[in-house]
């Protein structure tokens, strides 16, 4: 496992990127975890300047990004000081010895210099001058400065450890060629870095071994590397296609959701239509208008902006329209970490509307499912005519992994119908429901003789005409309640992982699903017993949900949060589960999630 | 009536076409009335069938209209119709999209939507109902409420300078914009027409009086016809029961009513509401009863500018040629791929 560090300005962000397809195109199992400044322009060499990229790859499957790196490049003081901590004892660091000058080191907070004063014993240290040898390798580049020479240091680290790993290169020299075409130069100079750092691997005899990791076990077809935020931009494109649909997002930006908004931007050759609002609550209104006309809505956000597009929602339960409101949580409250993962925006699109105001919630639980949790999504919230929110985070969005290409034949139809022409005499009811989903009719403007108000005052059954009629106003809160509760029957049950017959479950949800999983590896490796199970519907649960945590003895809920999911499954099923919940903005470690885990079978 | 058109999307239609089966819910006597009426009888002269019309609004007495209306429509949340109204006309150019609005959901809670709808230049026509009071929620004050409006939340009157909704859609970049009176049914219908044949957005503010909470707000110029300066294209600006009153505009760029001297027309403004730059639209909507004793009724402005939902249609069929329709299977396989055999 390996971590990139650097300054913001070092490009390490490209150079884990690229090692990471060199990774996946070689065949290893792989998962990502880029950490980078909220601040875009912190001051160079500073320690909240520090940008990080982490990735563990292996030859079996892999479910985290990692715990502890083994091997951490830090290219300046201040990568060193923010990362060492995490390094595992014994581990490699290879530092850029020429940014470890005392105005450096003075910035990082460093009274004396770690390469000199025996502070790195625990570790392997390869002191390496990447940006001299860089220098020296581009002296015969044309046109180009000392200081843009000095710039291609992350191609030479580059090369060096993709020699180190043995990693196929063919992909990095490609990736320069096109990134860097209109500037031949750059693209010689970074090119020549990279070749440099691989050959300097290969002829430094501080380099004795590289590493062979052989390629991992994984199911046969054709793979590709994909982000959290990717999937979901690919998973609402194919949402569209599979509906027949056209697509309409509006979004305002906002950390870490802004991708989806721009990739967006860049399929209008799917019909997408992407509307950059004024803020999230003219996002969500022309998501909703657009729906009201017959578009797939979708509305994208991190908690700042869900919280102002509450009332469109609320809208959109009475009105019953289909609306995607897409939450990508980072951590809060308020502005909070921007760039940070957190799990706790789940009681807010549970609850955070006016009056009993049901609306469905689905929840991706790795980069690649952010796909599938789109288009499942996208099928509740048509398929009922219902605002759904659909959940990632942080660390899904920016995280990635390899993903088996689906086969987009085998995609499901989500296709829905619109009302047509009432037959004679028949008077249009806007509000007559599908006896089996309760869906009322989605009849858009445009059709003849289906023209009908709706809004946000309450309606009678049926006509949709405005009503103050209490037993109405009572019917129809139990209507919309039951429809979304009857989702629970057109989605999987709750699947469980229990090899052993335990007496223990892990019940987890979104992106904890990786470090649950590998925990409970180690804890079934030391011998105990343990089960899990994975909540990719919160609203409504699986219908075998409350089955399966009252047949456990003991259900542990870790969470990136004060223990949300946990309060719902208490109060919905009476067990008297037990959190494990740690909100850092980070990622759990599975390490400290078999320790808990071990703990209460133990107990 | 007529149904179903003629292939064209022409149709001889009536006022009571568009008239739904709901109980019309204002006070008796409310300016809005009048309007719902003159939009009724108005709805005919755009020629298209009722299916291709959605009245979009937001929340206060003004808001009800869309109930009223035999068109498709939607009551929304206070304040959001633009931003609703916009995701639909951008989504479906086909359609004919109005949003009817009060002073208080245009530009207090919806102010921002307001503004940016108007600069975006959406195909929109916004028919704003200014009675100069929050109707619904019985009578505080509004952002249109003169300085020291004495009412419900403001006992000891109003410490907030009023808003003039012409010169903020003016300040906007709207492409129209125009003004009329609830119960001045030729004025009102003509204003309709033009906004209706603008394309991009059309700002119309609506006299509108409320008699329940801020009767005769406007009664200096619904009462008093003298007082109305009816802007023409073309025209010198001239009112006043006999003709006997114009309009000139100073060095500095302002306008002002001024008496007609020996000199008759000569030296008086005249309108040209299609002048690129706004500062003549600007001058006139400073004109107010306050300042001048008159209030100026008829298109202000109106130019042609690029719309939003064109220009968005455009850059998909730009894609479109560029890259052929988009593909998904091509999508997912796209960047670096590799094969894992079994
Ligand atoms: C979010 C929200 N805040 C407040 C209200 C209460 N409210 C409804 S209408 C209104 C003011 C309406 O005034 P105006 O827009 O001038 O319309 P009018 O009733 O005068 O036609 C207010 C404050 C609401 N419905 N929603
Ligand atoms: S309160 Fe005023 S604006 Fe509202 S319906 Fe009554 S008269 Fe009309
Ligand atoms: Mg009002």
């Amino acid at each position: 496992m390996i971590r990139f560090a650097g300054d913001s300005g070092d490009g390490m962000q490209l150079t884990g990127d690229r090692f990471t397809s060199e990774t996946a195109v070689f065949g290893n199992d792989l998962a990502t975890l880029p950490d980078f400044p909220a601040e875009i322009r912190a001051p160079a060499g500073s320690l909240p300047g520090v940008s990080g990229f982490q990735v563990h790859f292996a030859d079996h499957d892999i479910l985290t990004p990692g715990d502890q790196p083994n091997v951490l490049v830090a290219m300046n003081p201040a990568a060193l000081k923010v990362n060492l901590g995490d390094l595992a004892k014994g581990g490699t660091v290879i530092v850029n010895t020429d940014a470890f000058s005392d105005r450096n080191l003075q910035k990082a907070g460093y009274a004396t210099s770690p390469l000199d004063d025996g502070s790195l014993s625990d570790f392997h240290v390869h002191a390496v001058s990447l940006s001299s040898m860089t220098i020296e390798a581009l002296k015969e580049v044309d046109g180009i400065t000392s200081r843009e020479a000095e710039r291609s240091k992350n191609f030479f680290a580059l090369g060096l450890m993709s020699w180190l790993y043995n990693r196929p290169i063919e992909g990095t020299l490609g990736f320069i060629e096109t990134k860097f075409g209109k500037r031949p130069e750059i693209a010689e100079a970074n090119t020549r870095a990279f070749k440099a750092g691989w050959n300097y691997g290969e002829t430094s005899e501080d380099f004795a071994v590289s590493y062979e990791i052989a390629p991992a076990k994984l199911e046969p077809g054709r793979y590709r590397q994909i982000s959290g935020n990717s999937a979901l931009t690919y998973g609402l494109i194919a949402a569209s296609k599979l509906s027949g649909l056209p697509l309409f997002l509006g979004a305002y930006p906002i950390t870490p959701a802004s991708d989806v908004l721009e990739q967006l931007a860049n399929m209008k050759h799917f019909g997408v239509r992407t509307f950059q609002a004024e803020d999230e609550i003219a996002a969500s209104g022309a998501a909703l208008g657009a729906a009201f006309g017959g578009s797939l809505g979708v509305t994208t956000s991190a908690g700042p902006g869900i919280v102002l597009k509450s009332e469109t929602v609320g809208l959109a339960v009475t009105l019953e329209l289909p609306l995607i409101v897409v939450d990508v949580q980072r951590a809060g409250p308020s502005t909070g970490m921007p760039t940070k993962p957190e799990q706790a925006d789940l009681l807010m699109v549970m609850f955070g509307r006016n009056s009993e105001s049901p609306v469905p919630v689905v929840a991706a639980s790795t980069p690649a499912g952010c796909f599938d949790a789109a288009i499942e999504a996208a099928r509740i919230a048509i398929k009922y005519r219902t605002p759904v929110f659909l959940l990632s985070d942080a660390y899904l969005a920016n995280g990635s992994e390899p993903w088996l290409i689906p086969d987009v034949s085998a995609l499901p139809d989500i296709s829905t119908e619109f009302a047509t022409s009432p037959k004679d005499g028949d008077v249009f009811l806007p509000y007559k429901r599908d006896a089996e989903t309760l869906a009322r009719p989605w009849a858009i403007p445009g059709t003849p003789g289906l023209e009908h108000r709706i809004g946000g005052l309450e309606k009678e059954d049926k006509t949709g005409n405005i009503s103050y009629d209490p037993e109405n106003h009572d019917l129809m809160v139990r209507l919309r309640a039951a429809k979304v509760a009857g989702i629970a029957a057109d989605i999987p049950e709750l699947e469980v992982d229990d090899p052993d017959g335990a007496n223990t479950l892990v019940l987890g949800w979104g992106s904890t699903y990786g470090a649950i999983g590998a925990a409970a590896r180690r804890v079934r490796a030391s011998g105990r017993k343990v089960a899990t199970a994975h909540l990719h519907y919160l609203n409504p649960f699986p219908r075998n949900t409350g089955e399966v945590v009252r047949s456990y003895e003991k259900v542990l809920m870790p969470e990136i949060n004060l223990g949300q999911l946990k309060m719902l499954i208490r109060a919905e099923f009476l067990v008297d589960a037990v959190g494990y919940n740690k909100v850092r903005g980070r990622p759990f470690r599975a390490a400290e999630l078999a320790d808990a885990i071990t703990a209460l079978v133990d107990s | 009536m007529s149904e179903g058109g003629n292939g064209n999307g022409l149709v001889q239609l009536t006022a009571k076409d568009f008239k739904s089966d709901q109980e019309v819910r204002w006070c008796p006597g409310c300016g809005d009335y009048a309007i719902l009426n003159v939009l009724q009888g108005f709805m005919p002269e755009l020629g298209l069938t009722r299916e291709r019309i959605v009245f979009v609004s937001g929340i206060g007495c003004a808001a009800r209209l869309p109930y009223y209306m035999q068109t498709y429509g939607m009551h929304s949340i206070h304040g959001r119709a633009p931003a609703i109204a916009t995701g639909l006309a951008v989504s479906r150019p086909d359609l004919s999209v109005w949003v009817v609005t009060g002073d208080g959901d245009a530009l207090s809670i919806g102010g921002n939507h307001l503004i940016h709808s108007l600069r975006r230049n959406v195909n929109l026509k916004i028919l704003l109902f200014n009675n100069k009071i929050y109707g619904l929620t019985k009578g505080q004050y509004s952002p249109t409420s003169e300085l020291g409006k004495v009412t419900k939340s403001t006992p000891m009157g109003s410490l907030d300078y009023p808003f003039n909704p012409l010169s903020i859609a003016i300040g906007a970049e709207a492409s129209f914009v125009a003004r009329a009176i609830d119960t001045d049914k030729k004025g009102l219908t003509e204003v309709l027409g033009a906004a209706a044949r603008h394309r991009g957005s059309a700002f119309v503010e609506i006299l509108q009086n409320c008699n329940i909470y801020n009767d005769g707000a406007f009664d200096f110029v619904r009462e008093e016809k003298g007082n109305r300066i009816y802007l023409e294209s073309g025209a010198p600006i001239r009112f006043g029961a006999e003709g006997e009153k114009g309009v000139v505009q100073d060095v500095d760029g302002s306008a002002r009513v001024v008496d007609l001297g020996e000199g008759g027309e000569d030296g008086l403004l005249v309108h040209d509401a299609g002048q690129r730059e706004p500062s003549l639209a600007f001058a006139l909507s400073r004109i107010t009863f306050e300042t001048d004793g008159a209030v100026p009724l008829g298109v202000f402005r109106s130019v042609e500018r690029p719309v939003y939902d064109d220009l968005m249609s455009e850059q998909l069929e730009t894609a479109r040629e560029r890259s052929g329709e988009g593909d998904l299977e091509t999508l997912l396989h796209s960047g670096d791929t590799w094969t894992v055999e079994s």
